[in-house]
């Protein structure tokens, strides 16, 4: 992960105005991010109940603290292969409409203050599945890092529809 | 909010609660003294209490009504509707001030004129015989009216409070409510309380400054006795709390009651007999009459004091008689109401939740315990478990609440549908105490307040209609509950009209939910059900109490959500009854951990009937007919869910299901087995929902946390059964309970067995009658007698070909045989092929023209001849039919009568109960029944069906036990509900016994015993 030393020196000015900060994650080679404030927890691997007869973007079920959180598999939610490296993936905490959902992720990365001016809208050439749960893109040195928006991620409702 | 206004609020919408249920019982007994001087209390209450609060709306609102019950109570107005329903009205206007006052804090602008105005008619109404009202002070008062007016001087007190008239009434409501205290009561017990009135007044007319026209009076002589009788300075206190709520009710400003109170306390000594000659009561009055002037040069008082001085004078007041008033609440309930504190729901809730997280940490330290043999904690752990599940007992409980909570609106509510529709409606509640779970109660309240509206408003009728229905006037709307197995069941029932079937045809047929054709095929009870369907109003008109169309889907869907069923039985002309089963709790369940292709799951204990063990090469084994798993269990055959199958779990990992466990789960009487593969111990769990993602997957209920901290899914029975075949509430039928609907034309589904045999239309036969499935070698069929027979666990077998003509089939080395059986004998009825078991209605459409037929159905969309089992049974068995022999022979000749009113069961019956030796005359119905009794026929033994069209067996078994010429026969009642609860009504309307239908043993066991009790006792 070259790449992400390289940002975090670039990220002097946390916390002013014109800068966000965002967990960022990968999955593959492709960064992403999630605005920190939307995070709860960061986890490393943890035992998941299956639910049979689930979507298959649902991994399970596991528990968080007495809590029972679902976990969904990103990777299957953008549309991306399995993962196959056999390395346990990592679970990013959110919230979405008083549910806490645990978002699987190959790896989660630091947290990064990002300039806004740095920030675009997402590109018409992004994939498509991406763009879906996409809020927007930041250039980065040599990188792109794709905002996830965690309320399309997790409005599995809309998405039936498309499917 | 300020916590006093809090507080008050809560205390008064209670009270207000209370007085909505005893008004409507005080309509019914209008003499009942004791209930309206209850009433009075509570209004008087909530009144005062408002004054204390600087309320003037709602003082005013519930002053006028306190008049009116102060008029009823002393009996100068008669207890009629209209009194009763301005008190009604007044209340409501007090809840809806309540309301704003509760949102904003302070009361919302409005104007009650009109309003009091009409309670103040109501009053007057009856406020003539007024004069003579006051018997109590024959003397007295006229004498201090003149004098009154005539000393007009200088306003004191007396003048100020207006008169003779306020203290007169002081003194009543001061002696009612020291009459009401159990603490005072036995000192004035043997007074004459005429008189001690009459001095009471006197005295307080002077103390004020009044005329002194009564002389000086002198208090001593009627407390003597009290004094004597060990009355106290805490007991004086008390009298005088009573003196200033009287103050109160009677809205003396509250700076002259303070006045009054300070008189009265400086006059203390005296009279509890303490007495110097110096501090003599015109000493005090001398000094009162001073007094007064100079506050009214301040105050500068009206007849209604400005509200500003008004409350500063209460605050003064408050303080002083704040001890006082809160003995005097203390006292009204003192039993009761010093053993309960009230507490916030949340603080229960948070509670309740800290309990349930207790519980699964002390499940988690249990099974780490479990691993660890000899470990120093097991003792202290130990008491851990005890003490925690002690405490999760506990806390369920603060949680229980009477089920009467939940109903404490429905008189009023029926009440006032009663008067606004016209109708004379009689509710009657049954088992208001029982008990439940707060969340579900809070869940219930609605549904069951709608309902309770429905059955009133559509489903009785007018008191016109039922008189030319030959019922009484008083239509009834009865509610009744009870526990029964970790539920709750409450039934909603009303004699009214019953469901009209064509009102609802024709409702379905304009909104289209389904088409003509579609209507013939269904059942009159599946056509009901769509009264529980969104925008489904029968009423012809929409009324302000019910009609609007949304409602019954919604009662459906809220009960639903808490894990509960709605059933709902109606009968043209006889009424509806709506039958309510809710779980007792939603927080903590117990639960069988089961596994499954290596993942766990809980299934509710509550389903689980019993688990058993399949082996390949046990007494117990997976058979299957096609593709369908069924286990015979105890000569019944159990239909199998595949858990793997139907989760889709592991499909790559083919395991063979002979070798499994089988959790034998049943939903209403639907009885199923769920295959799994391993079972582990149970659980309590707490049921936590599961996410919005995973909602729409039925088979499961919820999902919780385990004692190891794992995560684990909670298998929903219900949804699995209706994934498994069986749909809906009202299709209960069974196979392992042998019950069915008695009518072939209801909706409830049957479990056939379909098969081929002898070409045409496949075959079908009620699984429940078949005893076991067999493939039979070919080559092991023997021929003897001129009959096919098979060695069959030791015993000849007769095998029967279902058409005669047809040659034993030549191909194939088995011959699939469908083994039927009674205690004796077996046996089989040799089939071509055995296709499947479906789930489906027994309609019997067509009648049958083959001997060995019932008639012809539709099942699985095709036309299916149901088979008559008795037919080939009676071709197998001479004896199976050879009763009539044993009768010839002189042996006992039973002769019974079947009243039942679906043909396909007295088809059924009559065989195999001739077959056990009956001679049997079957009927349609018990009209039929009582035709033959008139007629001179007799009986040894009748058999009736509960549920028919018309009287149903519950009346025609009343009806034979009143009289008649049969009253001595006895009569066994054959019915799918052989609930405790059925159980109970049916004997005491006179039913010998209970047996389930298709219960063929059961049955001829029980006609058995009741005949040979019949002959015992004779």
């Amino acid at each position: 992960m070259s790449s992400t030393t390289t940002l975090t020196e670039g990220a002097t000015t946390i916390g002013s105005e014109d800068h966000r900060d965002y967990v960022t994650m990968s999955i593959g080679s492709q960064m992403f991010g999630i605005p920190v404030l939307n995070v709860q927890d960061v986890l490393g691997s943890q035992q998941i109940t299956r639910v049979p007869l689930a979507p298959p973007e649902v991994a399970g079920s596991l528990n968080l603290r007495g809590r029972i959180v679902t976990a969904i598999d990103v990777r299957l939610r953008l549309g991306m292969p399995k993962k196959e490296d056999g390395k346990p993936p990592m679970s990013v905490v959110v919230e979405y409409e008083g549910e806490l959902y645990s978002l699987l992720v190959d790896s989660v990365g630091e947290v990064l203050s990002l300039n806004m001016k740095d920030y675009q809208r997402n590109p018409p050439t992004l994939n498509a599945r991406l763009r879906e749960f996409s809020d927007g893109i930041y250039r980065l040195n040599g990188a792109l890092l794709v905002v996830l928006s965690v309320g399309s991620l997790l409005n599995f409702g809309g998405h039936k529809d498309v499917a | 909010m300020d916590d006093l206004l809090s507080e008050f609020l809560t205390e008064t919408s209670e009270n207000l609660a209370v007085l909505d249920v005893e008004l409507v019982k005080l309509e019914q007994n209008p003499n009942d003294m004791e209930l309206l001087g209850n009433i009075f209390r509570l209004v008087h209450t909530v009144k005062g209490t408002c004054g204390f609060l600087g309320l003037p709306r709602l003082e005013s609102v519930a002053h006028a009504g306190e008049n009116i019950l102060g008029k009823l109570r002393d009996g100068e107005l008669v207890a009629s509707p209209e009194a009763i329903t301005a008190v009604l009205e007044c209340l409501d206007r007090i809840r809806s001030i309540m309301g704003d006052l509760e949102a904003n804090g302070s009361e919302p602008e409005g104007d009650d004129s009109a309003l009091i105005q009409r309670l103040n008619l109501i009053a007057e109404g009856g406020a003539a015989p007024v004069a003579s009202a006051a018997p109590s002070a024959p003397k007295s008062q006229p004498k201090a009216e003149t004098v009154a007016t005539k000393s007009g001087k200088t306003p004191s007190i007396y003048d100020q409070i207006g008169g003779m008239g306020t203290i007169d009434a002081v003194v009543e409501v001061l002696f009612s409510r020291v009459m009401g205290d159990l603490r005072l009561k036995h000192f004035f017990e043997g007074v004459n309380m005429d008189r001690l009135q009459g001095r009471m007044r006197e005295y307080l007319a002077m103390v004020c400054g009044g005329p002194n026209a009564f002389g000086k009076v002198d208090l001593k002589c009627p407390h003597a006795a009290a004094v004597g009788k060990g009355m106290d300075d805490s007991h004086f206190d008390a009298f005088a709390g009573h003196m200033q709520a009287a103050l109160n009710a009677l809205e003396v400003p509250a700076h002259l009651a303070a006045m009054i109170m300070a008189i009265v306390y400086a006059s203390r000594d005296e009279i509890m007999g303490r007495a110097e000659a110096g501090s003599s009561p015109t000493n005090a009055a001398a000094h009162a009459a001073a007094e007064p002037s100079a506050v009214e040069a301040a105050a500068a008082p009206e007849a209604e004091p400005a509200p500003a001085p008004s409350k500063a004078a209460a605050a003064a007041v408050m303080a002083a008689a704040a001890p006082a008033k809160s003995e005097v609440s203390e006292a009204k309930d003192s039993a009761v109401a010093n053993q309960s504190i009230r507490v916030n729901v949340e603080l229960l809730e948070n509670l309740m939740t800290m309990v349930s997280e207790l519980v699964l940490t002390r499940n988690q330290v249990l099974q780490i315990l479990r691993k660890q043999k000899d470990s120093e904690f097991a003792g202290p752990l130990q008491r851990l478990n005890h003490v925690t599940s002690e405490l999760q007992e506990g806390v369920m409980k603060t949680r229980m609440q009477p089920i009467g909570n939940a109903w404490s609106k429905l008189p009023r509510l029926v009440r006032d549908l009663s008067h606004e529709l016209k109708k004379k409606i009689e509710l009657v509640m049954i088992g208001q105490d029982t008990e439940l779970d707060r969340q579900v109660l809070e869940m219930i309240k609605d549904p069951l307040t709608h309902m309770v509206r429905n059955s009133a408003d559509h489903g009785l009728e007018g008191p016109e209609d039922r008189r030319r229905a030959g019922k009484p006037e008083t239509g009834k709307v009865t509610l009744n509950a009870y526990h029964e197995g970790g539920h709750i069941i409450i039934e909603i029932s009303d004699d009214g009209r019953g469901l009209a079937i064509d009102r609802i045809k024709a409702k379905i047929l304009q909104n289209g939910l389904a088409s003509e054709s579609e209507l013939e095929q269904m059942s009159e009870q599946q056509i009901q059900q769509y009264v529980f369907k969104a925008g489904f109003s029968t009423a012809a008109k929409v009324t302000s109490v019910s009609g609007r169309g949304v409602g019954m889907d919604v009662v459906k869907t809220n009960i639903e959500k808490i894990g509960g069923t709605v059933e709902m039985r109606s009968t043209a002309g006889r009424g509806t009854t709506f039958i309510i089963k809710i779980p007792l709790t939603l927080a903590i369940v117990s639960a069988l951990i089961v596994e499954c292709a290596g993942e766990r799951f809980a299934i509710p204990q509550i389903s689980v009937v019993e688990l058993v063990r399949a082996t390949t090469n046990g007494e117990l084994k997976v058979e299957r007919i096609k593709d369908t798993p069924v286990l015979r269990l105890r000569n019944r055959l159990l239909p199998l869910v595949s858990l793997r199958k139907l989760l889709r779990l592991d499909t790559n990992e083919v395991k063979s299901e002979d070798d499994t466990f089988i959790v034998v789960t049943q939903v209403g009487t639907y009885s199923f087995g769920i295959m799994v593969d391993r079972v582990f111990d149970t659980e309590e769990i707490v049921v936590k929902p599961v996410a919005p993602i995973l909602r729409d997957i039925e088979m499961f209920s919820g999902n919780t946390i385990l004692g190891d901290g794992s995560v684990i899914m909670i298998l929903d029975p219900n949804g699995i059964a209706s994934h498994s075949g069986q749909t809906g509430v009202a299709e209960n039928s069974g196979a392992d309970t042998m019950a069915t609907k008695s009518r072939g034309h209801s909706d409830e589904k049957v479990p056939l067995l379909l098969f081929r045999a002898g070409g045409g239309a496949p075959k079908a036969v009620p699984l429940a009658l078949v005893a076991r499935l067999e493939e039979i070698e070919r080559k092991s069929i023997e021929t003897s007698n001129g009959r096919w027979v098979v060695q069959y666990r030791g015993q000849l077998m007769p095998l029967i070909h279902m058409d005669p003509s047809q040659e034993m089939a030549a191909e194939g080395q088995r011959q699939p045989v469908l083994v039927f059986q009674d205690d004796e004998h077996s046996m089989g009825l040799m089939v071509d092929q055995i296709v499947d078991i479906v789930e489906a209605r027994l309609n019997v459409e067509l009648g049958a023209e083959l001997p060995g037929r019932i008639g012809s159905a539709v099942v699985a969309g095709q036309a299916t001849e149901i088979i008559d089992t008795g037919y080939y049974l009676r071709q197998a068995y001479a004896d199976w039919f050879g009763s009539h022999d044993r009768d010839q022979t002189g042996k006992l000749h039973k002769r019974l009568l079947l009243v039942d009113d679906s043909a396909f069961f007295r088809n059924l019956l009559a065989p195999q109960l001739s077959a056990a030796g009956f001679e049997v005359t079957a009927v349609d119905s018990p009209d039929r029944a009582l035709m033959l009794c008139e007629a001179g026929e007799e009986f040894d033994i009748i058999v009736s069906d509960i549920e028919m069209p018309g009287m149903s067996g519950f009346e025609f078994c009343e009806m034979v036990k009143r009289s008649g010429r049969w009253h001595n026969v006895p009569i066994v009642a054959l019915s799918s509900h052989a609930s405790p609860h059925n159980l109970e009504k049916g004997r005491s309307v006179g039913f010998d016994d209970y047996v389930a239908k298709y219960d063929r043993d059961g049955l001829v066991h029980t006609l058995n015993s009741t005949l040979s009790e019949m002959r015992g006792a004779a």
